[in-house]
């Protein structure tokens, strides 16, 4: 054990006074936490801080010796985020109790040294402590927000069926890694539930088609061409042509439309029906066309 | 990052892999990966092991759950003291064709999970890690 | 040794995949169907992998193997019932399977033998399923 951990060790008590008493009102927050629990958590964190240093006293934090006080900060950052404590508060915490630290130093060694060692020692390792809490901070903050983006994914790509075995995939918004795969589980679950051989993807909602965005659409329509069912891509706009062609993206093994009318008449003549005006007078035939129902002709888009 | 759980499973013969394979599929169940995220773990670990296999000579594969920073991961070692790989940068790149056989499919399977390493050295052997996280 | 079992229908053959399969058995499967094909002169080859949770690059490599070497022999293969999950790992591994006829399920697989027999003008032709 070096000289540091021991003289903190050895004066264990008298810090965690000296830490409390001199935390000032920012700090303490007596409106969000109990003098009481405080207390518990500057001597709990304390402990498992001398825990660490005894064993090593550099700023690396490796080691299991400091894995009780990695697990305590990140407890703690958790719990003082849920009560709302802000992360500078949190922060400034574990760092008020450099203060303490250096007094006991001063007290304890004459050489200047040693005392220069034993301070930047105490520096190097409190402000790393002080981070960690910042990056658990941060942590739970960013697994909050990829919950919620991946409810939002799910709600705002819906799959739609546009007749036996033809199904409609309308994409609003920008169409990034993390949308890709919501959209490609999407429509290759409903592709099977549904048994549909004809998947339109229609794209007019997409702001910008760049290298990125056409990787992801080749990506999905590869999924299901691998399992049986092809992809049209209809919504296409005249500047996202012009875009895909000077970016020289190869949708040669993809058919394009522009309109979603046009990709549906195609499906539906690739699975073999056609569509036929009624007579008037009502009369409609079922035979032939192989259609379950009459239809009308589709509206223009 | 702690390990919270860790187990070890022999490569040897080809039994070894599929066993192999269903118990990082057991893991990652136990975990609750979403399917997709399972069925992607559990295809890196066929391919690498498979590799250690076919390539390393055979060798060994650690399963580990690790806690990350509000995360939880499964973690897949694989060892083998085979021949090594002498250009790791070649190795990685796409090498198959279906039909000729040809690559390690580590390019691939990096691409199935979150995080991956490779240390190789020629004569000594070779150990790949990769980590998904859920 | 266990062997994945090769159904006769017709002209085709009818391969249901219905266990984690090890490499070796990989391999014998190969060597059956191409044995089958010539023994029964089948022109048409329906492997169903709906079972299958994983595809990994050797399991596609036979599935590729197969089909060209059935072509050689004169017989289309259609593989049928590819699970999603398995299909978005496929393409991330890189694998796209080029040269593997793919259909949803048996019935759209077979139908696309049936079309594939009628085009080469051997059978009658007229034992189509309707759409």
């Amino acid at each position: 054990m070096s000289k540091v951990a021991e003289i903190i060790a050895r004066n264990e008590n008298s810090i965690r006074a000296d830490w409390l008493d001199n935390m000032s009102n920012s700090i303490q927050r007596d409106d969000l936490m109990s003098k009481a629990e405080l207390r518990e958590q500057t001597s709990q964190l304390l402990s498992s801080i001398i825990q660490g240093i005894k064993v090593d006293e550099s700023a690396k934090l490796d080691g299991s010796a400091w894995n009780p006080a990695k697990e305590l900060l990140q407890e703690i950052s958790a719990s003082r985020a849920r009560q709302g404590f802000t992360p500078s508060e949190t922060a400034q915490f574990v760092l008020s109790l450099k203060q303490p630290l250096f007094s006991v130093m001063r007290r304890e060694i004459s050489d200047s040294d040693e005392l220069f060692h034993a301070v930047t020692t105490i520096t190097a390792l409190l402000d790393r402590l002080s981070l960690l809490t910042s990056e658990a901070y941060m942590a739970t903050r960013e697994e909050l927000i990829a919950r919620q983006q991946q409810e939002l994914i799910e709600l705002s790509t819906p799959v739609v069926k546009l007749w036996e075995g033809i199904l409609a995939l309308p994409i609003i918004g920008t169409l990034d890694s993390a949308r890709t795969q919501v959209v490609m589980e999407s429509l290759l679950q409903t592709v099977v539930a549904t048994n549909s051989k004809f998947a339109i993807i229609d794209i007019t909602g997409v702001p910008t088609v760049d290298t990125l965005v056409a990787q992801h659409l080749l990506k999905t329509i590869t999924a299901a061409r691998l399992m049986g069912a092809e992809c049209i891509i209809s919504g296409v706009r005249p500047q996202i042509a012009q875009t895909i062609v000077h970016l020289g993206i190869d949708l040669t093994q993809v058919i394009t439309k522009a309109k979603l009318s046009d990709a549906f008449a195609l499906a539906l003549q690739r699975s073999g029906r056609t569509v036929v005006r009624i007579a008037a007078g009502g009369s409609s035939t079922n035979k032939g066309a192989g259609l379950p129902t009459p239809m009308t002709a589709p509206k223009e888009e | 990052m702690s390990v919270l759980k860790r187990e070890q499973l022999p490569l040897k013969t080809s039994s070894d892999v599929v066993a192999a394979r269903q118990r990082v599929r057991q893991w990652a169940t136990d975990l609750r990966f979403s399917l997709v995220d399972q069925t992607k773990l559990v295809t890196a670990a066929s391919e690498l092991a498979r590799n250690a296999l076919d390539h390393g000579q055979g060798g060994l594969m650690t399963m580990e759950v690790v806690n990350g920073l509000a995360k939880t991961g499964l973690r897949l070692i694989f060892e083998d003291t085979g021949p090594g790989i002498a250009d790791i940068e070649m190795a990685m790149k796409d090498g198959f064709t279906t039909g000729s056989g040809m690559g390690l499919g580590l390019g691939g399977s990096k691409r199935l999970v979150n995080e991956f390493s490779i240390e190789s050295q020629v004569g000594k052997g070779t150990k790949i890690t990769v980590l998904r996280w859920k | 040794m266990e062997r994945i079992p090769i159904l006769r229908m017709g002209d085709f053959l009818l391969i249901t995949i219905q266990v984690d399969m090890h490499d070796k058995l990989a391999m014998q499967l190969q060597d059956d169907v191409t044995g089958r094909i010539a023994d029964w002169a089948s022109i048409g080859v329906l492997i169903d992998i709906s079972s299958l949770e994983i595809v990994d690059s050797f399991i596609g490599r036979m599935l590729a193997n197969i089909a060209a070497m059935s072509r050689v022999l004169g017989a289309e293969t259609v593989v049928v019932g590819m699970q999603p999950a398995v299909a978005i790992t496929l393409v991330e591994l890189g694998m796209s399977l080029p040269g593997v006829r793919t259909a949803l399920n048996v019935e759209s697989g077979m139908e696309l033998l049936y079309q594939s027999r009628a085009a080469l003008g051997t059978g009658t032709g007229n034992e189509r399923i309707e759409a």
